[in-house]
């Protein structure tokens, strides 16, 4: 074993180790598991998609052509799952392990084996939950929000609930290296208020699993108990009451949504200052607007319930609060638009996101804002209005800001430029087709279509098919992405410089790219002017 | 590919006319672009809050889309921009936080309104209990101005030509699905809810297996259906038709394939069809077509909040699909 301490500690002063399995299996380098996060969140995003493929080609035109529904059932259930735990909330963690030391000056994350630990458990909860659509009783079908009873109908709960399990302790143990890492692992000289927005956001965000992620456990569990172990949770016959699931549920669930936005409105942070070549707009403005959102998503759980038959006190009181959140929202908005104003603009690949970003969540925060108004509600509530709603935020919004970064740091990562053409066909074909995709799937609810459905009256016809030609489309502009990420991080020749853009401020952009294996293995001093909010008064 | 593809010209004139008059339609059309006005007393009421809040994010977003468009051309590096320095303005950060406040207070003030008449079920002159199998709705009239009902009652589930058409690759063409002008694939059942206008109605709705959710846009709400609690709504429907729903929560593997029809009726023909009904449902040897299901005591006001537990003995889960 003294060999082998000493062969470690030898490897720290000249990069990876050279072994494929040791580097990639046993790392506890932040910037090895980030991207091994990254690379596992696109495959899911590809599989999470296939999914989204099959319900839109059943959903093409009238009639059931392709599959069984309980099989269309499984698809809508697996395609949020597998998009939800496993795409957008890796990506985040992926991003958050690659730039959060190197932001605020640490050599490494605080805790490197749990890191490594809550990375290898993913892999695992995954092939758990897919494994079921091969079993004899098929996949969970029941949506995944897993309203029981009719969860409990399905044969795979055990395997869901247990895939959940996993990716909850995953979760939770990210979520705490990332906390430990930003209190504990900052540079002398980057204080608190002139920390990046993206790793103010993600802080927030850690505190939110950290919350929400047990209780999700426990409504599952609970979940568990009532199918196997004769328990009467959710069981109106022995005393329990379905209802209370959907409060536990959402409970986790609306903090949840906020845990999929929040990073993302640090990335835009991060890049719209950028190529403005200008500070953030209210920097304190947006911190606190982050924080305003993380509390706020505490107390309206109930608005994903408005139908369910709450007391009219409790509708009045989740519309309301539901409603304010569009407070800090909106600060935010006038923020970035308020750091564009007066700036010098340069429209890269990352910007480019960037601005689709902020157009394009701000109209699913529009009909966010629609739904909140209970009487409406009553229409909109399980149409594929809400369809189109949660697609803008978290297709637009979500996935929209990982791909920004992905660009806007790519070249750190790699220590290559990717190609800016590809990089803007890709841009141009996903922001087109996810509107074909997604907008007229607003009239559709509005006209009365129902969400969770493999058929649909002929009336829906039109839309339905607009709908899924943006939806194939959409879908085979991501192999552009896939096209771009392969060619720059293996065959691309142009070199990146350290400071990738122009106007790019802050500690990642000091160190050499491709980043080398280790970095602030010494402190490094910090000079505000370097930072992009070193110098905020306000 | 029986589809047709899009008529464009044919589409583009219903699509024009949906956006502009979408109101007179109470049942969903090729192009619908908005929320239907629905036909009953409560209905405008989702309606124009739709159309308000519709309004004032159309005014938002152009408004902050438009400063940056403007932005973008204006302060383009390759037309020389030179960054400036400021960020931070407190005037506008405070006008920017006040005046969607004051709109959210008008917005909230609105849809309270329509919340607190929506609650209250007071009044009623009939009642109907709903409840939700998989994959189908039973109906069961309680009482009529006042007096009880009894057995009439009967299960409504998706007509035989649509379940026909709907199974994979039966050949044939859901277009095709129509009474009379109007394409009822999927929205039709055998045995429709039969109400009577201008009457406050006042619906028990639970579920017998899973949750459902019961809704008919023309009437302007759903709400769900869940086993072992009574919800209740009311509806008063204004004019004389046939409205068409669908279950609107995933309740396994026929959710898409339990509509709900509702044929509204004027009072003296409801009177006459509810006399029909309550002899064939004293005829023997017919089988009481109301098994012993406990109606709820009184019709007597209940509101909307009071989600008591009378449990149908919720069946054992059984096994989907």
């Amino acid at each position: 074993m003294a060999h082998a301490a000493t062969h470690d500690h030898h490897d720290e002063h000249h990069g990876a180790p050279s072994n494929f399995f040791t580097r990639w299996f046993m790392s506890t380098n932040h910037k090895d598991i980030g991207t091994l996060y990254l690379v596992f969140s696109l495959l899911m995003f590809f599989i999470g998609g296939s999914f989204a493929m099959v319900i839109r080609a059943e959903l093409f035109k009238p009639g059931m052509q392709l599959v069984q529904p309980y099989f269309f059932n499984e698809m809508t259930t697996m395609h949020a799952l597998v998009m939800i735990f496993g795409a957008i909330m890796p990506a985040f963690v992926g991003l958050g392990n690659w730039m959060i030391p190197l932001m605020v000056g640490a050599p490494d994350m605080a805790l490197p084996r749990m890191n490594n630990l809550s990375f290898w458990i993913l892999p695992f909860a995954f092939a758990l939950m897919l494994s079921t659509l091969f079993m004899q009783g098929g996949g969970p079908a029941g949506g995944w929000t897993m309203y029981p009873p009719l969860s409990l109908q399905s044969d795979s709960v055990a395997y869901v609930v247990f895939a959940i399990h996993l990716m909850g302790i995953s979760s939770i143990m990210g979520a705490i290296n990332i906390i430990a890492t930003i209190l504990n692992m900052r540079a002398p000289g980057m204080d608190l208020l002139k920390m990046p927005v993206f790793v103010w956001s993600w802080l927030i965000t850690a505190f939110l699993l950290i919350a929400v992620m047990p209780v999700l456990a426990g409504a599952v569990t609970m979940l568990l108990t009532d199918k196997y172990f004769g328990t009467s949770f959710f069981n109106a016959a022995g005393g329990g009451d379905p209802v209370l699931y959907q409060h536990v549920f959402w409970f986790f669930g609306h903090p949840e949504v906020y845990i999929m936005i929040l990073p993302a409105f640090g990335i835009i942070s991060e890049i719209v200052p950028t190529f403005s070549r200008k500070p953030i707009f209210g920097y304190k403005a947006m911190v606190f607007a982050i924080a305003a959102i993380a509390f706020l998503s505490f107390i309206v759980w109930a608005h994903h319930m408005f139908a369910v038959g709450l007391p009219l006190g409790a509708e009045i009181f989740f519309m309301y609060a539901t409603m304010l959140i569009s407070v800090p929202t909106g600060i935010k908005v006038f923020n970035w638009v308020s750091t564009m104003w007066g700036g010098s603009l340069t429209f890269e690949t990352p910007m480019l996101f960037a601005i689709a970003f902020i157009i394009l969540f701000t109209i699913g925060g529009f009909s966010g804002l629609m739904l909140a108004l209970v009487p409406a509600d009553f229409q909109y509530h399980d149409t594929y209005f809400v369809v189109a709603h949660f697609h803008y935020v978290l297709v637009t919004g979500a996935a929209f800001a990982i791909m920004a970064a992905t660009y806007y740091w790519l070249p750190k990562w790699t220590g290559h430029m990717y190609s800016e053409f590809w990089g803007k066909v890709h841009f141009w074909c996903s922001v087109v087709f996810v509107n074909v995709l997604f907008f007229p799937q607003h009239f559709l609810g509005l006209a009365g279509m129902p969400r969770r459905i493999p058929d649909y009256n002929v009336a829906f016809a039109d839309f339905n098919m607009i709908s899924s030609i943006g939806g194939f489309l959409f879908g085979a502009s991501q192999l552009i992405f896939l096209g771009v990420i392969v060619h720059c991080a293996f065959f691309s020749r142009k070199k990146a410089a350290d400071r990738v853009w122009e106007g790019a401020r802050g500690l990642e952009w000091t160190v050499p790219s491709p980043a080398p294996h280790h970095t602030f293995a010494l402190p490094p001093v910090i000079h505000d002017d370097e930072l992009a909010h070193g110098h905020v008064d306000d | 590919m029986t589809s047709g593809g899009i008529r464009i010209k044919a589409w583009a004139a219903a699509a024009a006319f949906a956006l502009f008059s979408g109101a007179a339609w109470a049942n969903p059309q090729p192009g619908q672009l908005n929320m239907t006005r629905g036909v009953s007393e409560w209905s405008p009421e989702a309606y124009f809050l739709n159309n308000v809040a519709l309004g004032v994010c159309t005014v938002i977003g152009v408004l902050v889309f438009g400063a940056m468009f403007v932005a973008m051309f204006r302060f383009r590096k390759s037309r020389g921009a030179v960054a400036e320095k400021w960020s931070h303005n407190t005037m506008l950060e405070v006008v920017w936080t006040t005046i969607p406040v004051i709109i959210l207070i008008v917005l909230a003030w609105m849809s309270t309104g329509g919340l607190v008449s929506f609650a209250d079920t007071t009044g009623s002159q009939m009642t109907v209990k709903v409840t939700g199998y998989q994959w189908k709705w039973r109906y069961d009239y309680v009482d009529y101005q006042g007096k009880a009902i009894d057995g009439v009652g009967f299960m409504s589930k998706l007509d035989d030509q649509s379940n026909e058409t709907r199974q994979l690759d039966s050949g044939l063409d859901p277009k095709s699905v129509k009474v009379g002008d109007e394409n009822t694939y999927l929205l039709n059942v055998d045995k429709p809810l039969v109400l009577p206008v201008d009457t406050k109605v006042r619906f028990v709705i639970t579920a017998g297996d899973v949750i459902h959710s019961w809704w008919v846009p023309a009437l302007g709400w759903k709400i769900d259906a869940i086993p072992g609690i009574v919800n209740a709504a009311w509806t008063n429907i204004k004019v004389p038709g046939t409205y068409r729903g669908q279950c609107a929560e995933l309740c396994g593997q026929d959710h898409g394939f339990m509509p709900i029809v509702v044929k509204a009726v004027s009072k003296a023909e409801f009177a006459q069809w509810l006399a029909q009904q309550e002899a064939a449902g004293k005829a023997p040897p017919a089988t009481p077509a109301t098994p012993a299901v406990p109606a709820p005591a009184s019709t007597a006001a209940a509101p909307a909040s009071a989600s008591t537990t009378a449990a149908p003995a919720a069946k054992t889960p059984g096994k989907q699909g």
